[in-house]
């Protein structure tokens, strides 16, 4: 049998998030450090639903993650807080439209 | 309060639930050793609810005994512990597979995998139970065991086909783990009436799917299977190799010595 050599795959870190059996969106929980997805799906199930916490498992590997820089904060989301004409508040509903 | 060995009035019922017990509760036994020592904390929390599994299969078996058997012979109620602190190691019937020190990674990885890809199917079968409890019982385990064989399966895929020395730890843990394995499709007249009744299914049975799961996982892990036909047997009488007595004597140590010890 021909046997290659092969190194060992280089771990990585997942991020977790799980969706809880009363949610609707996935949270993130935690990290792990796993060779490949089926293992780090069945890590984050190992680690972070053995209370029944959740439904659904999404890992991801944590340097496809983007993030802000928080140092950014300010430039980024302090405009907002002062724009009230943004808000969805300044018209009524017809009753007919029902519940949006 | 006594803590000498009890003995035990095996009826067919009883001891049906305490061979399957006992594999649970030896092999969750020795998982629980691989805690505070597995190669990383991801496979650290994995073995150790592998063996919160079992040693939970194996309590609700123990249970259903006790139902069956309520008193001792000097009176007091037989538990889920009498059974698994109060007895020796003649008095245990677990699988000889189940008894095996742990070894390496590689070792503890085929052990559970040659057992799950054993035991999902048998209780998958079990759910159809004429014995209410015992269907019950085996629904739930199953959820459990399946589990357990996709994860075994996985590692098994990567050790065998990975580097060049996991590689050869599997080929050495799968050839010295192999001889164990023809023992968990015995089957003795003990349990013939109970499969007469439709309580429990002939072990035997499973073989056949349990060979191609074992093989096609192999296959995919690049490690050969054994030829060797001859199986070692004993543990289901409770003839049982040198190992067990040095478990036993660690695992009973305590409630032996402090009778009635409560957390």
């Amino acid at each position: 049998m021909n046997k290659t050599l092969k190194a060992t795959p280089p771990v990585q870190l997942w991020e977790v998030f799980i969706r809880s059996r009363s949610g609707l969106a996935h949270k993130h929980v935690g990290s792990l450090h796993a060779e490949d997805a089926e293992l780090a799906l069945q890590a984050a199930r190992n680690l972070f639903t053995r209370r029944g916490e959740g439904l659904s498992i999404w890992v991801v590997p944590s340097h496809l993650i983007i993030a802000s820089d928080p140092s950014e904060k300010g430039m980024l989301f302090e405009p907002a807080l002062s724009k009230a004409y943004r808000h969805p508040t300044f018209y009524n509903v017809p009753e007919e439209v029902g519940h949006m | 309060m006594v803590t000498n060995t009890i003995s035990v009035s095996e009826t067919p019922q009883v001891l049906y639930a305490l061979r399957r017990a006992d594999d649970a509760l030896i092999l969750g036994h020795r998982l629980s050793e691989c805690c505070g020592h597995a190669p990383t904390l991801e496979e650290d929390m994995a073995l150790a609810n592998i063996g919160l599994d079992l040693i939970g299969q194996a309590r609700a078996l123990y249970t259903l005994a006790a139902l069956r058997e309520p008193s001792l012979e000097d009176g007091r109620a037989n538990t889920e512990d009498t059974y698994a602190y109060l007895r020796d190691v003649g008095q245990y019937r677990n699988l000889l597979l189940c008894e095996l020190p742990n070894g390496d990674f590689g070792r503890i990885i085929m052990r559970q995998f040659l057992y799950s890809a054993f035991i999902d199917p048998y209780w998958r079968a079990m759910m159809k139970s004429s014995d209410a409890q015992l269907a019950a019982i085996a629904e739930k385990a199953e959820k459990e065991t399946a589990y357990h064989l996709r994860y075994t399966s996985e590692w098994v895929i990567r050790l065998g086909d990975g580097t060049p020395e996991s590689h050869a730890r599997m080929q050495a843990a799968l050839d010295f783990l192999w001889s164990y394995t023809g023992e968990m499709f015995d089957t003795d007249e003990a349990e013939a009436m109970l499969q007469a009744e439709g309580v429990i299914i002939d072990a035997s049975v499973i073989h056949d799917d349990w060979r191609a799961t074992v093989q096609t996982i192999l296959d995919r892990a690049t490690l050969t299977l054994p030829q060797s036909a001859w199986m070692q047997k004993g543990g289901r009488s409770g003839r049982h190799s040198e190992h067990l007595g040095f478990l036993l004597a660690e695992m009973q140590q305590l409630p032996r010595s402090e009778p009635g010890a409560v957390w």
